[in-house]
């Protein structure tokens, strides 16, 4: 279970250009649950997943994972329990590196990183079955770089790195966003069925109201730094894109655009 | 012949600080000024070893170690204090120079008449007769290919693959629940280590500490280091630390050539011009021009 509670952030605080974000924020997202996040530009999803992942940090409140408070914790100890896929493909990897040592780096995570041997052969075919299961054919290129493959193979990678540990929380930010639509599709459907597999609680902020309705468990509309629709269950199930469209053009329109 | 041989041993010689700077530059993307000052490090701990009469083989892990350490303190400066890349060596550097004033006491240590890794009862014996000329050239040599495979050898294991990638995507390292600020700490030590293991193996061909020995050492490294990465970029057969030896051979080469048709006072801008047109042949600089400057 991860929550924010009392959420205040500010941006520039103390100066001309103090922008205050949140003011009271709460958010509880419970084990299991597949929330998927829209909203306008600037209305604060990002910074939400950064507060959640310890990249920012808040004036005040409080971050708690299963009843822990995490909110003094750095980024990387969070990080033990949770992947995180970006909307930049190379956020994800390692362009230089082979796909056979950014699969074996992944796979280590939790471990010390000591002086064993970094690539262990034995898992090659495990990986080459996972890379398989893609249908992108890298599984022939274990010894090609990242760098050189394309950005939808880099995130289908990215995603499959960042979950081949065992992990509680996935945090999705956008990760489709930089995709063309078929590739989209592809990496959707692959985030859906590790998400079932691994019952991971996951949050997945996009800007694709298809996706935001056709997966997950809950949907969450944000505006201006607050959540203004907050929909789960059989009604999350009944809703359609014109739904949520609507509510969006109604937020859209007291912003004045 | 004599020029040959010792152009082989000078270049081996700085080929090991070039595998330390190869680890900065290239791996770690980190411009570490450092080297200007860990090089004379290992060199003034080992003088002072070799003057006091300790076994010269020691001097080897001792200079190993001290690079080290200092490489962690530039780290601890710019991971903890948040200073820039460039400043925390440049602020190690200046710091260096008093630290190896005052081990060595002086700014020039002979060690002419003492025993060192090359002369001793026991090389003399091995290399007896006709041998003796290339006593040197052997031990550096053979120090420097352990150097080379040890170095190999890290890159291959967990902790390696985490050194590569905190260069490569740094994000990934904290993704990967791991503090990228130690995982630079480590890179800085080991790559300052190789580089006072150089200086102290230069101070006892040299037989000489001498205190200006680190000035521009590091961009006899970088040179040595682009040469050998551009030039065997698509060559399979030689891996980039063996490439990394053999830029900085050439890049003594070069020197050496130079010096023949100009005076030793003109050594500086021969090392500048080279430099300059290393860096335009090897086009690598506008990468990191634009991300470091």
């Amino acid at each position: 279970m991860l929550e924010l509670k009392n959420i205040r952030k500010y941006y520039n605080p103390g100066t001309l250009n103090e922008m205050c974000l949140f003011e009271d924020f709460n958010l509880t997202a419970d084990k299991g649950d597949f929330i998927s996040v829209v909203g306008s530009n600037g209305s604060g999803k990002t910074s939400m997943l950064n507060i959640l992942c310890g990249s920012i940090s808040v004036e005040k409140g409080q971050i708690l994972m299963d009843g822990e408070d995490i909110s003094g914790m750095k980024e990387y100890k969070r990080n033990r329990r949770i992947g995180r896929v970006y909307q930049n493909p190379a956020m994800g990897t390692c362009p230089s590196m082979t796909i056979l040592e950014n699969m074996s780096l992944a796979d280590n995570k939790g471990g010390t990183y000591g002086l064993g041997k970094g690539v262990n052969k034995a898992r090659k075919a495990h990986y080459q079955k996972l890379l398989g299961s893609l249908n992108l054919g890298l599984e022939n290129k274990m010894d090609v770089k990242v760098g050189s493959l394309s950005g939808g193979q880099r995130q289908a990678m990215a995603l499959l790195m960042s979950t081949l540990t065992p992990i509680d929380y996935l945090i999705l930010d956008e990760h489709t966003a930089a995709l063309d639509p078929k590739t989209a599709e592809l990496i959707m459907e692959l985030t859906d069925r590790i998400v079932k597999e691994k019952n991971l609680t996951t949050i997945m902020v996009t800007h694709n109201l298809r996706y935001a309705v056709e997966y997950g468990s809950r949907l969450l509309m944000m505006h201006q730094g607050q959540i203004v629709l907050d929909i789960a269950g059989e009604e999350k199930q009944k809703m359609k894109v014109d739904d949520i469209l609507g509510k969006f053009n109604e937020i859209s329109i007291e912003c004045g655009n | 012949m004599a020029i040959f041989v010792t152009t082989l041993e000078q270049g081996l010689i700085y080929g090991i600080l070039a595998l330390g700077v190869y680890i900065t530059y290239k791996i770690l993307d980190f411009p570490d000024l450092t080297v200007d000052g860990s090089f004379p490090l290992g060199a003034a701990i080992t003088a002072t070893m070799i003057a006091n009469g300790v076994n010269p083989y020691l001097t080897i892990p001792a200079s190993f170690l001290a690079g080290a350490a200092a490489g962690v303190c530039t780290g601890l400066i710019h991971v903890k204090c948040k200073v820039r890349d460039l400043l925390s060596g440049i602020i190690m550097m200046t710091a260096l120079w008093t630290i190896n004033l005052r081990l060595a006491g002086t700014a020039n240590v002979p060690i002419f008449g003492d025993e060192s890794i090359f002369d001793n009862s026991w090389m003399n014996k091995v290399f007896g007769g006709g041998l003796a000329s290339y006593k040197v050239l052997v031990v550096v040599l053979v120090i420097a290919v352990i150097s080379k495979v040890l170095l190999d050898l890290y890159l291959k294991t967990k902790s390696g693959l985490l050194l590569r990638a905190v260069g490569d995507n740094a994000n990934l390292v904290t993704s990967l629940a791991k503090d990228q600020g130690n995982v630079k700490i480590l890179g800085l030590s080991i790559a300052n280590g190789l580089v006072a293991l150089a200086g102290s193996i230069f101070c006892q061909e040299q037989r000489v500490f001498e205190i200006s020995s680190g000035t521009g050492a590091i961009v006899i490294g970088l040179a040595s280091v682009i040469i050998g990465t551009s030039l065997f970029k698509n060559v399979r057969l030689v891996n980039t630390t063996t490439a990394v030896l053999i830029g900085s051979v050439i890049y003594k080469a070069c020197v050496a050539a130079a010096l023949k048709f100009f005076e030793p006072q003109d050594m500086k801008l021969i090392t500048a011009v080279l430099f300059l047109i290393i860096l335009i042949i090897g086009m690598d600089r506008k990468k990191k021009v634009k991300k470091n400057a």
